[in-house]
């Protein structure tokens, strides 16, 4: 905006030169972008002072435990004489849950948002907007707090998903992690996974829809106009033209499965150890470690929170650049 | 705007008349072209099979019984009634068509897990929240509530107030930064601007108990001790991208036109985006600040480090720690005593009737908004409505402040992409 350059053909022809044609903004012009840049500003201000402040409260920890040895001690004993925590289990455990719920929220939300985009009629027998009334679903199932989900899956989905478990680990006990030794199947990876599966659902739905809707309406008039089928035209058109953004939406969802804090802890019963099951009770999450061992262990407790909150920090900060530049890459492509 | 003397009657008369070319804004356009017919035998056949699906997987559940429990029986028979539409349909039409058929049923058996969840939820925390619903949960807080007090005894008034302290002041700090920033992103833009995008995108995906940890880092171990004000800044932090990607979408739907003509009249930017963009997007900035108060009203896990819950009532956000209605739900279901779970449970009632509520206002703002903005972009014609595109873009428009948003390309934004000029 600063300099509009009007390089046309025409005015070339006329005056040999590209005008420039300069802009001289006003003091209050000036005031309101700087303000809006300081503003656009602080949202990077805040990102780095979350890494600059956790690190510095975490000091301590590191201090005490040693960078590689906060990384993979498994155990968090905070008070007694000889103190000794990590996040090491908590950290694979963490992953473990988000593979889960990618396993479980991937497929559904690529067909939901298929449902939405392709097989949805916007009037369902002439009246009813199946297509809006589902859009908005989905946007409320994302405004739900996690507290919510967390008591609905404590109470109703551990008890309708017993019987799963028990069915898996009966007769496919050779898959490692299937193998269950505790009479419960309640409490376990395998539950919290599917509870965060549904939380993140919504917001892949959501972006996989918008990604859907982008592709060109050129090539899927071509596509039908060839005789394609509904399904083709997915096949073959829709995926081609959204598998980054696709990517760019599960990472982003995954990047929200790493971070869930409160379900996870009202799942899951936290022990430690590095996870070799995912049907039986137990395991843990960094989110849930500091959820739930918050308030104990005094200083150096609280230090070595806030260290496992800059590993998750760092973490989830990692994933979702990836998806955010992914997805910004789409944007680029298509203009 | 081409012809748009047609009045729907006309409109009427014509179709089917395949000599007359479809003009945009017509309401012609709204007319569907069926590629593929779903006739009375189709129904009949998918009712069939459906039916034939569920008799084969009950008589083997009931002779062998694999599965225990309905889900086994609900995934037997879906995975039985895919192949055997999928055989029929192949018998019927061929491979294209049964293939077709067969992606159809898996998407609808996908939107259908989807919604599944929502409504067992919905339809629980209902249930088990009304029956101790009453006046008085709204006038008492749980000062001296014990494990042996009566279950009638205790309510979350002290709760509701801390939640709407919290997020009023979440919202006065947050707000103005995030509609900033989206007013930096797109009416100024420039190099940094598509950095700052990512910057925001990222960081809402940032965990809610890091805004929390982040806040107890800096604001609570630093003398400050819990409070109410420490919430806001947490609730801020976590507002803040949510609101930022929402503005932006809305500000992106305001025609240029207006800018130019604004421009054109001598105005400088600031008044630009004061006097005509802003009033313009108003409803849609609305829609976009109160979808992302729905969400951060729940956020559970920052509150634990920041206001740490409280049993009595405290008016001052900025001293002692506050009570939150998430945080009530986090600690009561927590309890062992089965009153304070039930308790939780209302509370949970209480806090989805909040955000519920918010979220269907801004609904409605937003989709009225919208509506508003496509009839003046199409210079007034009220009739002529395409109702496809405009509910199209409302979901386009709206599903971003929930979500992250997505950037898109500016057809999809555009009403005028049928060929105006």
């Amino acid at each position: 905006m600063t300099v509009i350059d009007a390089a046309e053909p025409e005015a070339l022809t006329t005056t040999q030169k590209p005008i420039k044609i300069a802009v001289r903004r006003s003091r209050a012009d000036n005031v309101y972008r700087r303000v809006a840049w300081v503003a656009a500003f602080s949202t990077f201000v805040i990102l780095v002072l979350i890494g600059v402040f956790l690190y510095l409260r975490a000091r301590p920890a590191f201090d005490y435990m040693g960078y590689w040895g906060f990384l993979h001690t498994q155990v968090w004993n905070v008070s007694g004489s000889h103190p000794s925590f990590g996040v090491g289990s908590a950290l694979v455990g963490t992953i473990v849950l988000a593979i889960i719920s990618l396993i479980i929220a991937v497929p559904v939300s690529i067909a939901c948002a298929l449902f939405i985009n392709e097989y949805a009629p916007s009037k369902l027998f002439g009246f009813f907007p199946l297509k809006g009334l589902l859009t908005s679903m989905v946007d409320l199932m994302a405004a739900i707090p996690s507290v919510i989900y967390g008591l609905w899956g404590f109470f109703v989905l551990q008890t309708s998903m017993k019987g799963l478990s028990r069915w898996l680990s009966d007769h496919l006990s050779f898959i490692p992690g299937f193998k269950v030794t505790t009479p419960t199947y309640t409490s376990s990876f395998f539950i919290a996974g599917t509870l965060v599966g549904i939380m993140i659902m919504p917001i892949i739905t959501a972006l996989c829809r918008e990604v859907f809707s982008l592709t060109p309406l050129g090539e899927r008039e071509g596509a039908l106009a060839m005789g394609a089928s509904r399904a083709r035209v997915v096949k073959d058109v829709v995926f081609p033209f959204s598998k980054g953004g696709m990517v760019g939406a599960i990472m982003l969802g995954l990047g929200r499965a790493l971070g869930e804090a409160i379900a996870v802890s009202i799942i899951i019963s936290l022990t430690f150890g590095y996870p070799n099951h995912v049907l039986q009770p137990g395991g843990s999450s960094i989110p849930a470690l500091i959820a739930t061992k918050f308030g104990s262990g005094g200083a150096l407790g609280a230090a070595g929170l806030l260290a496992a909150g800059l590993v998750l920090f760092f973490l989830t900060l990692i994933v979702n650049l990836i998806a955010a530049n992914i997805v910004s890459r789409q944007e680029k492509k298509r203009q | 705007m081409t012809t748009t003397s047609n009045t729907p009657s006309e409109a009427e008369a014509t179709i089917g008349d395949p000599v007359v070319a479809p003009t945009p804004n017509d309401d012609r356009r709204r007319r569907i072209v069926k590629t593929r017919d779903f006739k009375p035998t189709d129904a009949a056949l998918l009712i069939v099979t459906m039916l034939s699906a569920y008799s084969i997987v009950w008589i083997i559940f009931d002779q062998l019984t694999l599965l225990s429990g309905e889900f086994g029986f609900v995934v037997c028979t879906l995975g039985i009634f895919l192949a055997l539409y999928w055989f029929v349909n192949l018998q019927i039409y061929g491979r294209h068509m049964a293939v077709d058929r067969l992606l159809g049923g898996l998407v609808t058996f996908g939107a259908l897990c989807m919604m599944l969840p929502l409504v067992l939820l919905v339809y629980y925390v209902f249930a088990k929240g009304l029956p101790l619903l009453s006046f008085s949960r709204f006038t008492q807080t749980q000062a001296g509530v014990g494990p042996l007090s009566p279950i009638s005894k205790g309510g979350f008034l002290h709760a509701i107030v801390g939640t709407l302290q919290q997020v009023v002041l979440a919202a006065i700090m947050g707000i103005p930064i995030a509609v900033l920033t989206a007013i930096f992103l797109n009416e100024i833009g420039g190099r940094i601007a598509s950095s700052v995008r990512t910057v925001v995108t990222a960081m809402s995906g940032t965990p809610a108990i890091l805004a929390g940890v982040f806040i107890y880092s800096i604001w609570v171990l630093t003398f400050h001790g819990y409070s109410g004000f420490a919430a806001s800044l947490a609730l801020a932090i976590l507002l803040l991208p949510t609101v930022t990607r929402g503005t932006e979408e809305v500000l992106r739907i305001v025609h240029n036109d207006l800018r130019e003509a604004s421009a054109a009249l001598g105005a400088p930017d600031w008044r630009t985006v004061w006097s005509v963009v802003l009033p313009t997007a108003r409803s849609g900035l609305v829609t976009s600040i109160l979808l992302g108060i729905a969400v951060s009203i729940g956020e559970t896990a920052p509150l634990i480090m920041t206001v740490f819950g409280s049993q009595v009532m405290n008016l001052n956000p900025f001293k002692g720690p506050q009570a939150a209605l998430p945080l009530v739900v986090y600690q009561e279901i927590k309890l062992p005593q089965k009153s304070a779970v039930a308790l939780g449970y209302t509370c949970a009632l209480v806090l989805f009737i909040l955000v519920f509520a918010i979220f269907i206002i801004a609904r409605i703002l937003g989709s009225a908004w919208l509506q508003g903005v496509l009839r003046s972009r199409k210079g007034g014609a009220k009739g002529g409505s395409n109702a496809a595109i405009e509910e199209d873009l409302m979901s386009v428009a709206l599903a971003p402040a929930m979500s992250m948003g997505l950037p898109r390309d500016d057809r999809s934004l555009n009403p005028d992409w049928g060929g105006e000029e």
